[in-house]
């Protein structure tokens, strides 16, 4: 129908998947985890693109912040 | 748990309040706006996480105390089902404020317009209540994880020195 909003869903679904092979790449743990909070992040900007912005800002708050911060807490217990 | 870097305690201290104020906002225009109370709930209880991070746990024992949150918990709960049961004359959850012209009573008008914060009744009671309830229960999670993590610690540094 538009094919701005489309290109737009392409390259946010191309970042996606970039970011979520950067989380299995990376050797430290710290950046492993940032990118895969980059991965819910650029999931509830698809989730606000699709007309669902009750989910992107459930998904914004709870995945991209609360699971981030419980993963460093992990992380840290571990040094 | 040791404080991070210079860099990020700025940075929270400069943000924190901010998101906690747009969490009550979107907990109180639950009936207006997308959103409602577990959602705000989530960005109130991300602003403690960031608290929490940037600070280290021990630093933050006198603002997150694992006891007011679960009074605050108790407290949701208990404003919901209370809520709930005073519609108990026509039927439970019945929305007994609507259209009635006192609290969140006014009537709504049809069409196109920026919208009444003073309508639909019970529902921001309710997402009042949801929202106390999420927060205080996520802050209670993060706060037991942050504790674990500190205890697992100390733990294997204790193995380790025996």
């Amino acid at each position: 129908m538009n094919s701005f909003v489309e290109l737009i869903h392409i390259t946010i679904l191309i970042i996606t998947i970039f970011a979520g092979l950067l989380a299995v790449i990376f050797k430290k743990l710290l950046p492993a985890v940032i990118a895969a909070s980059a991965v819910s992040l650029l999931l509830s900007l698809e989730f606000y693109l699709l007309h669902a912005p009750d989910v992107a800002i459930a998904e914004a708050a709870i995945g991209a912040g609360l699971t981030m911060a419980i993963f460093i807490f992990a992380i840290r217990g571990t040094k | 748990m040791r404080e991070m870097s210079k860099i990020i305690r700025n940075v929270t201290n400069l943000v924190y309040g901010f998101i906690i104020i747009f969490g009550f906002y979107i907990i109180v225009h639950g009936h207006l706006t997308p959103g409602g109370g577990f959602q705000g709930g989530a960005v109130v209880a991300s602003a403690f996480a960031a608290m929490l991070i940037s600070y280290g746990q021990l630093n933050t024992k006198k603002f997150l105390n694992i006891n007011i949150f679960s009074l605050l918990e108790s407290c949701g709960l208990t404003m919901f089902i209370g809520v709930a049961f005073l519609g108990l004359g026509t039927t439970f959850f019945y929305n007994f404020l609507a259209n009635s012209g006192s609290w969140f009573g006014n009537i709504v008008i049809p069409g196109i317009n920026a919208g009444d914060m003073n309508t639909a009744g019970v529902l921001p009671l309710m997402n009042i209540a949801v929202g106390l309830e999420v927060f205080s229960g996520l802050g209670i999670i993060v706060l037991l994880m942050a504790d674990g993590a500190e205890y697992t610690k100390k733990k294997e540094k204790a193995e380790n020195d025996r």
